[in-house]
C-alpha cells in the first residue's frame, strides 16, 4: 500500500527533496506558529484584563 | 414558537462562549483530515509520470490557494454585512479571517515558486495567475495594514470594509487567470464540469488536505475572533464577568 520502498527514497522525493520539503515544510511550520501566536494574544488580553479589574475593586 | 434562526449568536457575549466550545471540535476534524491527506498525499499516491516525485507540492500548492481565495470572499461578505447592518461582530470576523487568509496566500505564492523551480525553472514569472495571487496577498496586507492604522475599531472596520469589498473582484480574475490568459501555470486541477484527470488517491489526497486547512482556517478565525472580543469588549459587563477574567 505504500509507495516507497525506502526511508531514504521517500526523504529524497526522486531528487526534489528541497522542493518538497520546503514546501511542506513552510506550511507545517506556518500552521504551529499560528496557533501559538493566538495563544501569546489570548494570554496577554487575559493578564491585562485581570490587571484592569483587580485596580478597580481595590478602588472600591 | 422559537424563531428558525436565532439571531442570539449575532452578539459577541453569546458568540464567545459558543465558538469556544466549537474550537476542540475543529481541531478534532483539522487533524484527522490533515492525518489522512497526508498519508495519501506523501506515502500512498504513486508518482506523477510527468513531474516525478516533485508533483508532491500540489497537495499543499492548491489546498493553500484555494483556501487564499475562499478566506478572502468569506472575509469580504462578513466586511460588507457590518457595513450594511452596523453589526460589530461580523467586523471582528471579517478582522479576524484576514491574518489567516494572507498566511494562506503567502504559503500559495510560496510553495507555487518551490514548484515553479524545478518544473518551469523559475521560482517567478509575471503572468496572470501568479501577479493576481500576489495581488490578493497584498490585499490581505493592506487590509490589516488600514485597520491597523485608524484608532477608533468602528471607523477601522468601516474603511477595511470598502478595501476588502473592491478586491473582492481580484478573486475571479485569480480563478480565470488561467483561461483568459495565456500563462505558464497550468489549468484548474479540479473542475466540476470535466471528469477528473487525475488518479483517484492524488484527487482524494488532495481534497482532504484542503478540508484539513479549511477546518484549520475556522479554528484561527475563532481563536482569534475571541481574542478580538476580549480586547475590544474589555469595559464591558460580560467581560468582567468571564470565568477567565475573574475566576
Amino acid at each position: 500500500m505504500i509507495y516507497w520502498n525506502s526511508v531514504g527514497e521517500f526523504f529524497a522525493m526522486g531528487g526534489y527533496g528541497f522542493y518538497v520539503w520546503g514546501s511542506f515544510g513552510a506550511c507545517a511550520a506556518a500552521l504551529i506558529v499560528e496557533p501559538l501566536l493566538l495563544a501569546k494574544r489570548r494570554s496577554e488580553v487575559l493578564r491585562s484584563l485581570q490587571r484592569e479589574l483587580s485596580i478597580k475593586d481595590d478602588l472600591q | 414558537m422559537r424563531p428558525l434562526i436565532t439571531w442570539k449568536y449575532a452578539s459577541p457575549q453569546h458568540f464567545y462562549p459558543l465558538a469556544g466550545k466549537l474550537i476542540p471540535w475543529f481541531v478534532a476534524l483539522t487533524l484527522i483530515f490533515g492525518a489522512w491527506g497526508l498519508w495519501l498525499g506523501l506515502l500512498v499516491a504513486p508518482t506523477d509520470a510527468q513531474q516525478g516525485e516533485g508533483y508532491r507540492i500540489i497537495f499543499v500548492h492548491v489546498a493553500a490557494s484555494w483556501m487564499s481565495m475562499f478566506l478572502y470572499v468569506v472575509m469580504a461578505f462578513w466586511a460588507g454585512v457590518g457595513l450594511g447592518f452596523n453589526t460589530r461582530l461580523s467586523s471582528m470576523m471579517a478582522s479576524a479571517i484576514a491574518p489567516t487568509g494572507a498566511m494562506f496566500a503567502f504559503l500559495s505564492l510560496w510553495t507555487g515558486a518551490l514548484w515553479g523551480k524545478p518544473m518551469w525553472g523559475t521560482w517567478w514569472v509575471w503572468d496572470a495567475r501568479l501577479t493576481s495571487e500576489l495581488i490578493l496577498f497584498f490585499l490581505y496586507l493592506g487590509f490589516i495594514a488600514l485597520q491597523a492604522a485608524i484608532d477608533d475599531p468602528r471607523r477601522a472596520d468601516k474603511a477595511g470594509a470598502i478595501l476588502a469589498l473592491v478586491g473582492v473582484i481580484n478573486v475571479p480574475i485569480i480563478y480565470f487567470s488561467v483561461m483568459w490568459w495565456n500563462t505558464l501555470h497550468q489549468g484548474a486541477s479540479v473542475s466540476l464540469t470535466k471528469a477528473p484527470s487525475m488518479a483517484r488517491t492524488m484527487l482524494l489526497g488532495m481534497l482532504l488536505v484542503a478540508l484539513c486547512f479549511w477546518m484549520y482556517s475556522i479554528v484561527m478565525t475563532l481563536l482569534r475572533v475571541r481574542a478580538i472580543m476580549l480586547e475590544r469588549e474589555r469595559h464591558t459587563e460580560w467581560v468582567a464577568n468571564l470565568k477567565e477574567v475573574r475566576p
